[in-house]
C-alpha cells in the first residue's frame, strides 16, 4: 500500500475539524492555566497553606498528563463532557509549570523594589498591581509561552478519554478504513505547521524580553 | 490499600516496563542531544542545517504522534510490523532527544570563549577541546535541564499503554477495568510515578553534585538537599 | 603581501618573529595599520602605548585568535598567517596554524585555567596531548615548573580554590609546559590584587633570566619593563611611534606622544 491522494482529499475535511477541537482545547486550557497558576503561585507565598499547595503541585507535575485525564474522566459524573473535562485537567496540570515561573518571575524582581514600596507606604493591592506584577509578567511571558506549545502538542493525548480533536480524528479514520497513512502523516504535518511558526515566535520574544 | 497490596507484583512490573522504556528513552536522547546539539556548533553549514532541521522537526510533533505513525503508519508503506515498545522507545527518544540537542548546544555556547582561546594557546585539536575542556564545563550546566527532561520524559511513557505495552498506566487500567476500583487502580499508579520520579530527581541531583564539584564550586551536601524542589528556570525548564 | 621571501633572502640572520605589511581591520576600524616589525630569537620585547593602540590584537594575531585582514606574519622563516601551496602563498587553514603555533605559548589578563581541570591536569593537558609527551615526563615537567611558581603544594588543587596570583603562576607554568619558543604576555599582572603581582612578575623575571625563551610583553608596570626587556615599541593608533632601548624609551623619549604616554601612566 501506499500513499493515496483522493483518499488524503477526502480526510482532510475531518481532520480539519479536529484540527478545530484542538485549537479550542489548547486555548481554553491555556487560559485556566494562567489564571489559576497566578493564583497558585500568590498562594504559595501564604506560609502552611502554601507548602501543602506545593506539594500537590508536585505531586501534579511528577505524574503524567494521561493517567490525570484517564483517572478523572473515569470518576467524574456523565453529566460533564470529555471535552470540559479534558480542558480542566490540561488546565490545572500546566497551572503547576506556570505557577513555578510566575514564582520565579516574582522572585526575580529585586529587594529594592519591594523596599521601595514599603518606603513609600503602598498599599498591598498597589504594591502587587503596579509595581512587582508588571516587573514580574515581563519577565515571563517567552516561559509562558513556550508552555503554550508544550500544551498545544500535549492535547492529542485529549482522544484517550474521547474528545474529538485532531488525534481522535486520524485514529477514527484509521480504525474505520484500516489506512492510518495518510491520518497519521496530517497529523504530524499539522502540528509541525502550528508549532514550528510559533516557536519561532517565542524565540522573537525571548530576544526581545532579554533585551530589555 | 489492600487492593494494592494484593496486586503489588503487577503494579511492579508494571512501573519495572515504565522504568525500562525511560532509560532506553534517555539513552536514545542523549545519544541524540550530545550529536546533534555538538552539530549545531559547528561551523560547518550542513551539520547546521541537519541539526536545525532535526530539532525542528522533532521538537515540533509530539511524541504520541510520533509513537502512532511509527506503529501504524509504517506498516503501510514497508511489509515490517515495528515492535509497539521499540516503536515508543524511538518516538520518545526522537522527541526529548530534539529538546536536549538545544540544551547541549546552549550550553557549549555559553561555556566562555576564553576557555576556547586557552585550548588554542596550547594547541589542542578540536576534539580533544571538545572532549577535555568544553563538553565537561558545558556539562555542569546542561544537568539541571536534562534532570527536567528525564521526568518529563518519564511522564510521556504513559504514553505506550495505548498501544498495548504492559507499564503502569496499562496495568491500573486493567486493574481498574476488571474491579471498578477506581480511585484505588489509579492512585496506586500515580504514587508509583511520583516515586520513580523522585528516584530520577535524586539520582540526577547526585550527578549535578559531582559536575559542580569537578568543576571547584561549592555543593550542598546532605541527603535533604537532594530533595529539594527542582530550581525553578524562567526558561520553563527546557520544555516546549 | 610580502617584500621579500625569507626562504630566498640572503640575511645571515632571520628574525624569529616578522611583521610584513600586517593590516588588521575589525569591521571598518583599522587596528594594525600595514604593520612591519621583526624579533629576533631570545628577545624581550615589551609593546606599550594607550588602550586601544592595537597592542592585545598584535598578540593575538600571533596566537592565531584573530587573523589577518592583509599582509604576513612570519614565524621562524615560516608563515603563520599564510603557507605555501607550491610556490604561492595562501591563507592558512587550521591545521597548518595548529602545527606551526605549537612554538608559541601565551598568558592571559584573566588566566583562562581550565576549571575542570586539576593544577596537574592544566599543565599536562598540552604536552601529553597536543605535543604527545609521556605523561610521566609531562608529569615530571609539570612538578618542576610548580617549584619554580613556588606552588608545588597546590599541584592537585583546583584552580577555584586558588587566589589570583596563584591562578596567574599556575597559567604561567601551563604555558612554559609547552617548551615554547615565545611566549606571549598580555597584561598578566593588571586582573589581580595590588599585593599578588609582585609574586607574579618576580615568576617573570626568573623565566627571563633562566631561559632564552622569546618574550612579547604588555604591561603597564613600568620599572619590570625595563628590567626584563631588551627592546621597548611604543604604539599609537595601530603604528609604532618610537622604539628603542629600555633606558631610551623611558629615559629620553623623543617623541612627543611617547613622551605624553609616560607623562599619563607614571602619574
Ligand atoms: N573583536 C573585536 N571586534 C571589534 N573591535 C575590536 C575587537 N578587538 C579589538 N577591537 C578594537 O581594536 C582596537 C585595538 O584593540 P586592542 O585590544 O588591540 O588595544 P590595546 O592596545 O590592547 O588596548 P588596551 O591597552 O586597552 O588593552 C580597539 O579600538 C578595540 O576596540
Ligand atoms: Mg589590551
Amino acid at each position: 500500500m501506499t500513499w493515496d491522494w483522493e483518499f488524503t482529499g477526502r480526510i482532510i475535511p475531518d481532520l480539519l475539524n479536529g484540527l478545530a477541537v484542538t485549537v479550542q482545547a489548547t486555548v481554553l486550557g491555556y487560559t485556566l492555566a494562567l489564571v489559576l497558576g497566578l493564583a497558585v503561585a500568590l498562594v504559595r507565598r501564604i506560609p502552611v497553606i502554601g507548602t501543602a499547595v506545593f506539594a500537590v503541585m508536585e505531586f501534579i507535575r511528577c505524574t503524567p498528563l494521561l493517567v490525570q485525564l484517564v483517572f478523572v474522566f473515569s470518576l467524574a459524573p456523565n453529566t460533564l463532557s470529555a471535552f470540559t473535562i479534558g480542558v480542566a485537567v490540561l488546565g490545572v496540570h500546566y497551572a503547576a509549570y506556570t505557577a513555578e515561573v510566575y514564582r520565579s518571575g516574582i522572585e526575580a524582581v529585586p529587594a529594592g523594589q519591594w523596599e521601595a514600596c514599603r518606603a513609600l507606604s503602598l498599599p498591598l493591592h498597589r504594591t502587587w498591581g503596579a509595581v512587582i506584577l508588571p516587573q514580574a509578567i515581563r519577565r515571563v511571558i517567552p516561559p509562558l509561552g513556550n508552555y503554550l506549545i508544550a500544551m498545544f502538542k500535549d492535547t492529542p493525548l485529549l482522544f484517550a478519554i474521547t474528545v474529538g480533536e485532531l488525534m481522535y480524528q486520524a485514529s477514527q479514520i484509521g480504525g474505520v478504513y484500516f489506512r492510518y497513512l495518510e491520518a497519521m502523516t496530517l497529523v504530524g504535518l499539522f502540528f509541525l505547521l502550528v508549532s514550528v511558526p510559533s516557536a519561532i515566535l517565542i524565540r522573537q520574544l525571548e530576544r526581545r524580553y532579554a533585551a530589555v | 490499600m489492600e487492593f494494592l497490596i494484593d496486586r503489588l507484583p503487577l503494579y511492579l512490573s508494571g512501573a519495572g516496563t515504565t522504568l525500562l522504556i525511560t532509560l532506553l528513552g534517555a539513552v536514545l536522547a542523549f545519544a541524540l542531544a550530545m550529536v546533534v546539539g555538538v552539530m549545531g556548533t559547528l561551523r560547518n553549514p550542513v551539520a547546521r542545517a541537519i541539526a536545525t532541521g532535526y530539532t525542528e522537526t522533532f521538537r515540533g510533533v509530539a511524541a504520541l504522534v510520533l509513537m502512532y505513525w511509527m506503529a501504524f503508519a509504517i506498516p503501510q508503506l514497508v511489509p515490517y510490523k515495528i515492535d509497539a515498545l521499540f516503536a515508543a522507545v524511538l518516538a520518545l527518544g526522537l522527541n526529548v532527544g530534539a529538546y536536549g540537542a538545544e540544551v547541549v548546544r546552549a550550553a557549549i555556547n555559553a561555556v566562555p570563549k576564553a576557555q576556547v582561546e586557552a585550548t588554542i594557546a596550547l594547541s589542542m585539536s578540536w576534539w580533544r577541546r571538545m572532549r577535555a575542556v568544553v563538553l565537561p564545563q558545558a556539562w555542569a550546566q546542561m544537568l539541571p535541564t536534562f534532570g527536567n527532561l528525564v521526568i518529563e520524559l518519564m511522564k510521556a511513557t504513559a504514553i505506550v499503554s495505548l498501544i498495548g505495552v504492559s507499564d503502569l498506566t496499562r496495568v491500573a487500567q486493567e486493574q481498574r477495568a476488571s474491579t471498578g476500583e477506581t480511585v484505588a487502580a489509579f492512585t496506586g499508579a500515580l504514587i508509583a510515578y511520583f516515586l520513580i520520579a523522585q528516584l530520577l530527581i535524586v539520582g540526577m541531583r547526585l550527578l549535578e553534585r559531582r559536575a559542580n564539584r569537578r568543576l571547584g564550586r561549592p555543593v550542598a551536601t546532605g541527603f535533604l538537599a537532594l530533595l529539594r524542589p527542582p530550581p525553578a528556570t524562567a526558561t520553563g525548564g527546557g520544555r516546549r | 603581501m610580502p617584500q621579500s621571501d625569507p626562504r630566498t633572502s640572503t640575511g645571515t640572520h632571520e628574525p624569529l618573529i616578522r611583521f610584513d605589511q600586517v593590516v588588521k581591520r575589525f569591521g571598518s576600524l583599522t587596528v594594525l595599520d600595514r604593520l612591519d616589525f621583526t624579533v629576533d630569537a631570545g628577545e624581550r620585547v615589551t609593546l606599550i602605548g594607550p588602550s586601544g593602540s592595537g597592542k592585545t590584537t598584535i598578540l593575538r594575531l600571533l596566537m592565531t585568535l584573530e587573523q589577518v585582514t592583509s599582509g604576513v606574519i612570519w614565524v621562524g622563516g615560516e608563515p603563520l598567517s599564510h603557507r605555501y601551496q607550491g610556490d604561492r602563498l595562501v591563507r592558512a587553514n587550521e591545521k597548518h596554524q595548529r602545527r606551526v603555533r605549537k612554538q608559541i605559548g601565551m598568558v592571559f589578563q584573566q588566566f583562562n585555567l581550565f576549571p575542570n581541570m586539576t593544577v596537574r591536569q592544566n599543565i599536562t593537558e598540552g604536552p601529553i596531548h597536543s605535543l604527545g609527551i609521556s605523561r610521566e615526563e609531562a608529569d615530571q615537567r609539570a612538578r618542576e615548573l610548580l617549584e619554580m611558581v613556588d606552588l608545588s603544594d597546590k599541584i592537585d588543587a583546583h584552580p577555584a580554590h586558588l587566589s589570583g596570583g596563584q591562578q596567574q603562576r599556575v597559567a604561567i607554568a601551563r604555558a612554559l609546559a609547552m617548551r615554547p619558543k615565545i611566549l606571549l604576555l598580555d597584561e598578566v599582572t593588571s586582573a589581580l590584587d595590588p599585593e599578588l603581582v609582585t609574586g607574579v612578575l618576580d615568576v617573570l623575571r626568573t623565566v627571563a633570566e633562566t631561559t632564552d625563551i622569546t618574550m612579547l610583553l604588555v604591561t603597564h608596570e613600568m620599572q619590570f619593563a625595563r628590567d626584563v626587556s631588551h627592546r621597548v615599541l611604543m604604539f599609537d593608533h595601530g603604528r609604532i611611534v618610537e622604539e628603542g632601548p629600555p633606558e631610551q624609551i623611558f629615559g629620553d623619549p623623543k617623541e612627543e606622544r611617547t613622551k605624553a604616554f609616560l607623562h599619563a601612566v607614571l602619574d
